[in-house]
């Protein structure tokens, strides 16, 4: 039962972290229907701006203050990596809008080859161990035989991602970007029609998505306290898999099955094997695509001949 | 957002022009700044004590920042005021069937003529590197291309897992060699057999999808196979893969130094660029023999009805055409022919492991087909040849680090730039470098039609 708790905190914690990534994907498909491949290496970039941050704050600058430190790496670092993903877009996609389907995909493969490449270039293939911090554990409750923690990071990441959710539910639901940007999902050329900026909404959607992921990135360097140029195709594609799970196009779809897909990998981990628990991921991709396209939430997609 | 405004027409004089170009063009270099930093300007290292700490490299971000202006720049001047070329039209169907004739004639002398030609320039040693790393690494691309373009460019079925098919070749027919003792002439068709089986297999749940979905669900299957191969340590090895792979032979002829060698049975003296040569006709001539199919099935009703499902699946149903068998003699014979492509790499290599059937392969036989245009074998085989060719390339440029230093290592950047490179393929020419497809029927003429005019396949 203890184990089984823990188990349950700990898939709570890694789920929030990808019910952010998987948000970014399900706008940007919910509104140019495009799988962006190059979001989970935009995440991995983030980790990585984080990094980088944290350690001149800290090391060059001096910064005592850690919570300080902490907010400023969170600010500079969702602004980046804002602008990686604006221009990524202005660059990449952009030009292809309107072209034949596959061309934005492979486009997007080609950007996350690079992306993961650029990386992997500046600042070298090995593994970054992050300096260790905010250590502390709470004993939540000691069984017989295994004790229930809560550590300080897993509050932090929840609490995080429960203030970015309302925060950013707010401005989707009552901004006039947001209102734009739903509009721009129903129907482009309608919204274009009544004066919204289209290219602006994208660039916004996809900017709005890397800031989340840019969140993400920061909280899974804190958690796992170790970055590496690869980590962005596995978590990414989990991600996505969150978010067809939760239907894609719809943000609530987005964290709860980002939240399953966490419990699902821990719960497996701790109960089946840890060697397949990426199988369990793709499989679970793999079946929601085929016998439930529409996801838990997903509006399903009626085909007009 | 000064990247996003377009420049004026060039009528107010060009002192202003210029001006509002430089001005341009300074939006853009800060953007570039903000992109460089931090990833570019600070490189985290370990020190000793296993601590990271950051190095500074402001040099690379003056650069990086000056490249960026200076593109910019450019582009406003010279590239942006050029009226853009229009499309070409469809070409008047005689000129260019000779054209694509002659220019195939050609293509395929330069193939079976290149071994020699290397070994004539570089000698024996210095060939078996521009054979094998070259040559037979391009032809197994070229292959995989073909392979895939019969999903992808044919049936218009978006594949991002073929190289699932190219894992079950090379295992399956590894494993056979080392489990039954068998040669590599029996191991090549069991293992394309073996991989169609799987391609129907991973073919049935995938029926009712299309499109990006499709897509998706393939990455899945792909990673599954994968994670699987790493994990079923007591058949395949786990990380540590299969090696001892017996080597092909000619007719019974093994190509080393031994008495009963291919060397010695003619006579002359032994060199391993002989194996070289014979491996790359080998893949040679199952790559035609993966063309040749290709072309005759386009002339057959499945063929015919794998166009059709492209450019229209529900047409496809009202008049008839059995879409689920369409659909999985495509993924039959495309994951056929990346089998016999593993088997081939598994008998070349020796050794095989995971590590050489990630997402990225999959993602580069995918992106040389679309680059090639979907459907063009000619395409196909161009992209095949710039993209690997210009990747491999980049291995020999070693005068490269007489000007960036002793540290500078081109290799490194192969993948960097072949990312580039799709992405700007991609804006360049969206429908491929050859844009313009031969119909397989026609009414009364036939004559090329414009690649736009092809559907990239729903299903």
């Amino acid at each position: 039962m203890e184990y089984f708790l823990q188990q349950l905190i700990n898939g709570v914690t890694l789920g929030s972290i990808y019910g952010l990534i998987a948000i970014g994907y399900t706008m940007v498909f919910g509104i140019i229907g495009m799988v962006n491949f190059a979001h989970g290496d935009v995440f991995m970039l983030s980790t990585f701006i984080a990094l980088i941050f944290l350690l001149a704050l800290t090391q060059v600058l001096g910064f005592a203050s850690l919570a300080l430190a902490l907010i400023i790496v969170l600010v500079l670092g969702m602004l980046l990596t804002s602008l990686w993903a604006w221009a990524i877009e202005r660059l990449a996609y952009r030009p292809l809008r309107g072209s034949f389907r596959l061309a934005p995909l492979i486009s997007a493969i080609g950007m996350s080859i690079f992306l993961s490449n650029l990386v992997q270039v500046t600042q070298g293939p090995r593994n970054k161990p992050v300096p260790s911090f905010l250590t502390t554990v709470l004993t939540l409750r000691e069984g017989e035989t295994y004790t229930v923690t809560l550590s300080y990071k897993q509050i932090l990441i929840v609490a995080v991602t429960a203030l970015l959710l309302v925060a950013f539910w707010y401005l989707v639901q009552w901004t006039s970007l947001g209102r734009a940007q739903r509009a721009c999902e129903q129907d482009r050329r309608m919204a274009a029609l009544l004066g919204i900026d289209v290219d602006r909404t994208i660039s916004l959607t996809f900017v709005m998505g890397a800031a989340l992921a840019a969140v993400a990135g920061l909280l899974f360097m804190i958690y796992y306290g170790v970055v590496s140029f690869a980590d962005g195709f596995v978590p990414g594609v989990k991600a996505f898999t969150a978010a067809v799970l939760g239907g894609i196009g719809s943000l609530p779809g987005a964290v709860l099955g980002g939240l399953l897909i966490g419990l699902i990998e821990t719960l497996w981990s701790a109960y089946f094997s840890i060697d397949y628990k990426d199988v369990a991921t793709f499989s679970i991709l793999a079946i929601t695509l085929v016998f439930l396209p529409s996801g838990l939430l997903g509006k399903p997609e009626v085909e007009k001949v | 957002m000064a990247i996003a405004r377009e420049p004026a027409a060039a009528s107010d004089g060009a002192m202003r022009s210029l001006t509002a170009a430089i001005v341009d063009a300074l939006g853009t270099a800060l953007i570039a700044l903000g992109l460089a930093v931090p990833i570019l300007a600070l490189r985290t290292e370990q020190n000793m004590f296993n601590e990271l700490i950051l190095q500074p490299r402001w040099g690379y971000v003056a650069v990086a920042v000056a490249a960026a202006f200076a593109a910019r720049l450019f582009y406003l001047l010279f590239a942006a005021v050029r009226p853009r070329a229009r499309p070409r039209s469809a070409l008047p169907g005689t000129a260019g069937t000779v054209a694509a004739r002659t220019f195939a004639g050609i293509g395929l002398a330069a193939l079976v003529s290149y071994p020699l030609i290397a070994l004539a320039l570089t000698g024996k040693a210095g060939a078996i590197k521009w054979i094998d790393n070259f040559g037979i690494q391009i032809m197994i691309y070229i292959m995989l291309g073909w392979g895939l373009n019969i999903v992808v460019g044919l049936a218009g079925l978006l594949d991002l897992g073929y190289v699932a098919f190219y894992a079950v070749g090379a295992y399956s027919s590894a494993l056979l060699a080392q489990t039954f003792g068998l040669s590599f002439w029996i191991c090549l068709p069991l293992a394309g057999i073996l991989a169609a089986l799987w391609g129907i297999l991973l073919g049935f749940p995938v029926l009712r999808l299309r499109g990006d979905y499709l897509a998706i669900v393939t990455l899945a299957f792909g990673e599954i196979i994968r994670l699987i191969l790493i994990n079923w340590v007591p058949v395949t090895g786990g990380y540590a893969g299969i090696s001892g792979i017996p080597r092909p032979t000619l007719l019974g002829l093994p190509f080393n130094a031994s008495d009963e060698g291919f060397a010695a049975y003619f006579n002359i003296e032994f060199s391993p660029v002989h194996r070289a040569i014979f491996l790359f006709y080998v893949i040679l001539a199952l790559a035609l023999l993966t063309n040749w199919v290709t072309l005759r099935l386009r002339r057959l009703p499945i063929g015919r009805a794998w166009e059709a499902l492209r450019e229209d699946e529900i047409a496809c149903r009202s008049l008839g055409i059995n879409t689920t068998n369409t659909k999985l003699t495509a993924f039959a014979i495309g994951a056929g022919f990346g089998g016999f492509a593993g088997s081939f790499f598994a008998a070349r290599q020796g050794f095989i492991s995971p590590e050489s059937f990630t997402f990225m392969e999959s993602a580069i036989v995918l992106a040389i087909v679309v680059l090639g245009g979907m459907g063009s074998q000619i395409g196909v085989a161009i992209a095949a040849v710039a993209m690997i060719g210009g990747t491999e390339i980049l291995r020999e440029l070693d005068w490269l680090r007489r000007i960036f230093g002793p540290e500078f290592e081109p290799t490194q950047y192969r993948m960097l730039l072949f990312g580039l490179a799709m992405v700007l393929v991609m804006i360049w020419k969206p429908r491929g470098l050859i844009s313009s497809r031969m119909p397989s029927i026609f009414l009364h003429q036939r004559r090329r039609v414009r690649g736009e005019l092809v559907k990239e396949g729903h299903g």
